[in-house]
């Protein structure tokens, strides 16, 4: 019985082992890890990992060389005596977040990657882009797409680029807009806010909050794609590293 | 004159306020006025035989009154309503005794649990049992407690088990004769689980069944050779069970099997995971146990309360048992036997092709979690779960509160058992929220919605749905007079026609419902209750 306890921790211990010495990640761990990186680090060192200083997680630097697996331990132990602290993820799940920091780094360091001005990205924004159009900054410009107040914060530069390139590959939930008909014709164009069985709750293209009974709708359903046009020929490269650059030095209103 | 009538008035109110014998329990459907047990009756059917609501006056409900739970957890309780007093749980473990027709509160039995106590899935409790003037109440530190039913004082108090080894009570304990009955949650902590019956003046342990056997017992034989992993195998119970007075046995719906997700440390088909089990009421021996979901990978509890009826099957009169499981299948056993009658998916179901003539699901291969997921409807929380599913004799329907069009991308990971630590070998990922409800939905409805469905037993054919547009925790009652009530993570109480699924009426109760309605008559009045949010609803007719 004990011989084959040990034999499945072992297998177990070499499984982790061997994912960390090889750093054969998957796409699966780092999506994992991705998503615990989010949940339970990025109010600390920020959403690219560099909010504390001399530390920059998303570019692989650290405040000395560490292996994987001195990432793993310090992430399930802390670093006494700092604001590190000791958290409750099993190996595996540590594992899955330095799989997904290592992946940040290699996608910050590849090849060709321009760094962008964030004051020329404003003036893009808000002018050769017309982002104001849809997109809310600090109280300026409209409500029908996300407030991009804080999008710095949540998002990665690569995530950003990557929303403007393509905006159909991925639409939060709460981002996603609605299309409702009345039964006298009416459109009503806005963003799902809410819904039940027998309502629905929306911001509509006016920035009214609406509250509409389904039994008063003909038609009613999500729009398939996302109203956002890509960028992808209206900036060149360096453009888009620009608005990338403005995007991500956005982190919320400036309080005094 | 008036004050002699008074006087009568009085004593008799006071004369009914009776201790409540095993007989009463028995009986429990011969005093509708009262809801004596979890499920209202032990057929566990949630069908009440007060009528005086109908479906021509349902739209004239109003709130008569609510009792604002000092507690954020989930209420999940049912309460007991006894002779015009109800009795209920404020999350985790405070009674509260109520007068049932103003809300007004008697009085409330603090408990604290043990900072040990590590129930996997919110700190909650579904409720009271009662004998004589006792209630009995199991604890998320896994502790088993008797409290005065008059004054809320505590009688007794025993352990069940270790809290520190991931066990806890979350379920509504079942009196059958002088024994209160209790099951240990604790499936995602390695626990071995047990159901146990414990003498209820004393509270001395009368018999243990494990849920997964040991050494030398038929069934060890469907756990690894030379491994531990019976012993942490999980095999829950979260759910009550139900009871057969002509048969004497008690019927428990057991959960998974341990690591949830990560089949690999426990080949074999891991009874009695999954499984329902029917036990000698007086000595807790198995008399027989049917498997829904041999070797589970996707956390698919069969705790489900075990519904029981006796109706014509081919031609002849049959003790049947109704159970819509988490696996996405409807089933109808043989309650005397173990005998499989029917199995039919009642939502979408990509793990097996269906049920062959023995019982057994066909499984479809290359669905088992891997490290990169695979995608499984139903999803981890099952096509139903633990929200009591209804059956009205009258319409001869089965209502199952169903999640439609859910799946998750199951997810295995390595895992090693440590005591007290979660033990589930992977990370399941859906896009409805598996356990707390959001405030606001926003999904689309092919990413999963709720429904009522009503099924004809005798097919496991659907004879109607009522949609949501949430998903939803929210059991299901049906009366007499053919009024269903139910509700869910909308944040709606709503009454429908048991015969046709017509919407009746609707109130917006500010929360998610998480917990079964039930239905009670003071001074020849009903009333229908609903916990939702954090705070518990009653209703009756506008006079």
């Amino acid at each position: 019985m004990w011989r084959k306890l040990f034999v499945l921790v072992l297998a177990h211990g070499f499984a982790l082992g061997s994912l960390l010495a090889q750093h054969s990640y998957t796409p699966a761990d780092v999506e994992d890890g991705g998503r615990l990186f989010r949940t339970n680090c990025t109010n600390c060192h920020g959403p690219n990992g560099d909010a504390i200083p001399t530390i920059d997680l998303g570019r692989g630097r650290f405040r000395q060389v560490y292996s994987d697996t001195d990432l793993v331990r310090i992430i399930r132990n802390g670093i006494p005596g700092t604001p590190m602290p000791a958290n409750n993820f099993d190996e595996f799940r540590a594992t899955t977040i330095v799989a997904y920091l290592r992946s940040m780094a290699a996608d910050e360091a590849r090849p060709g990657a321009l760094a962008g001005d964030a004051t020329r990205g404003k003036a893009l924004f808000a002018g050769k882009g017309e982002c104001f159009t849809c997109h809310r900054v600090k109280g300026t410009g409209s409500r029908s797409g996300p407030d991009l107040t804080e999008i710095g914060a949540m998002r990665r530069g690569t995530e950003l680029e990557r929303a403007m390139l393509d905006p159909d590959a991925e639409v939060l939930a709460g981002n996603r807009a609605f299309r409702a008909v009345a039964t006298d014709g009416t459109e009503i164009i806005g963003t799902l806010l809410n819904q039940d069985a027998f309502s629905v709750q929306l911001l509509d293209s006016k920035d009214r909050l609406r509250y509409l009974q389904k039994s008063d709708l003909r038609e009613q359903g999500y729009v398939a794609k996302s109203p956002m046009p890509a960028y992808r020929d209206k900036f060149n490269a360096q453009e888009l590293a620009d608005v990338v650059s403005y995007l991500s030095n956005l982190k919320g209103l400036d309080l005094p | 004159m008036i004050t002699r009538a008074l006087f009568l008035f009085v004593l008799s109110a006071l004369a009914v306020q009776a201790e409540v014998t095993s007989e009463r329990l028995l009986g429990a459907r011969q005093e509708p006025q009262n809801w004596l047990t979890y499920s209202g009756d032990y057929n566990g059917q949630r069908h009440s035989p007060l009528s005086a609501i109908t479906p021509e006056n349902a739209k004239n409900l109003e709130l008569q009154w609510v009792f604002q739970a000092r507690s954020l957890e989930k209420f999940e309780a049912t309460p007991l309503v006894v002779d015009g007093i109800m009795y209920t749980v404020q999350a985790p473990n405070d009674i509260v005794a109520i007068d049932a027709v103003t809300g007004r509160v008697f009085w409330i039995y603090q408990y604290r649990p043990s900072p040990a106590a590590r129930p996997c899935c919110g700190r909650v409790n579904r409720g009271v049992a009662i004998l004589g003037d006792t209630l009995y109440m199991a604890t998320i530190d896994a502790h088993l407690i008797a409290i005065d039913t008059k004054n809320g004082g505590l009688i007794w108090n025993i352990p069940v088990a270790s809290p520190e080894a991931g066990y806890a009570l979350t379920v509504s304990p079942l009196v059958i004769k002088d024994k209160v009955v209790v099951g240990t949650a604790g499936g995602e902590y390695g626990i071995r689980g047990f159901i146990a019956a414990y003498d209820a003046k004393t509270g001395k342990e009368a018999w243990r069944f494990y849920t997964i056997p040991g050494p030398g017992e038929p069934g060890h034989e469907t756990w690894p050779a030379d491994s531990d992993a019976w012993k942490h195998g999980g095999a829950s119970i979260w759910t009550t069970g139900s009871y057969d007075p002509e048969t004497n046995l008690t019927y428990w719906g057991i959960g998974n099997p341990g690591p949830d997700w990560n089949g690999d440390v426990r080949l074999g088909d891991n009874l009695y995971s999954d499984s329902v089990v029917a036990l000698d009421a007086d000595t807790g021996k198995l008399k027989w146990h049917y498997q829904f979901t041999p070797h589970d990978d996707f956390d698919y509890d069969s705790t489900q309360v075990p519904v029981l009826a006796d109706m014509e099957w081919k031609g002849r009169m049959r003790k049947v048992m109704m159970f819509a499981n988490r696996n996405g299948f409807f089933y109808v056993l043989d309650r005397t036997n173990g005998q499989f009658l029917l199995g039919k998916p009642f939502v979408e179901v990509t793990w097996a092709s269906g049920i062959d003539e023995t019982g057994r699901p066909v499984k479809i291969a290359g669905t088992a979690p891997t490290r990169d997921g695979v995608l499984v409807y139903p999803g981890v929380q099952g096509g139903t779960n633990w929200y009591s599913p209804s059956y009205s004799p009258r319409t001869g329907l089965f209502y199952i509160p169903t999640w439609a069009n859910y799946s998750t991308v199951f997810i295995k990971t390595p895992v090693k058992y440590e005591e007290g630590k979660s033990f589930t070998g992977g990370m399941p990922r859906s896009t409805v929220p598996s356990l707390r409800a959001a405030q606001v939905n926003n999904r689309k409805e092919e990413e999963g919605y709720g429904a009522v469905r009503a099924v004809d037993p005798k097919t496991g054919e659907r004879k109607w749905e009522f949609k949501m547009s949430d998903v939803t925790d929210g059991g299901i009652l049906t009366t007499a007079s053919d009024v269903l009530f139910s509700g869910g993570r909308d944040g709606y109480f709503f009454a429908l026609d048991a015969r046709t699924g017509a919407l009746l009426w609707k109130a917006n109760v500010g929360g998610p419902i998480a917990s079964g309605p039930m239905t009670f008559a003071v001074d020849g009045r009903q009333y229908v209750s609903v916990s939702a949010g954090s705070a518990l609803f009653t209703y009756a007719v506008r006079k």
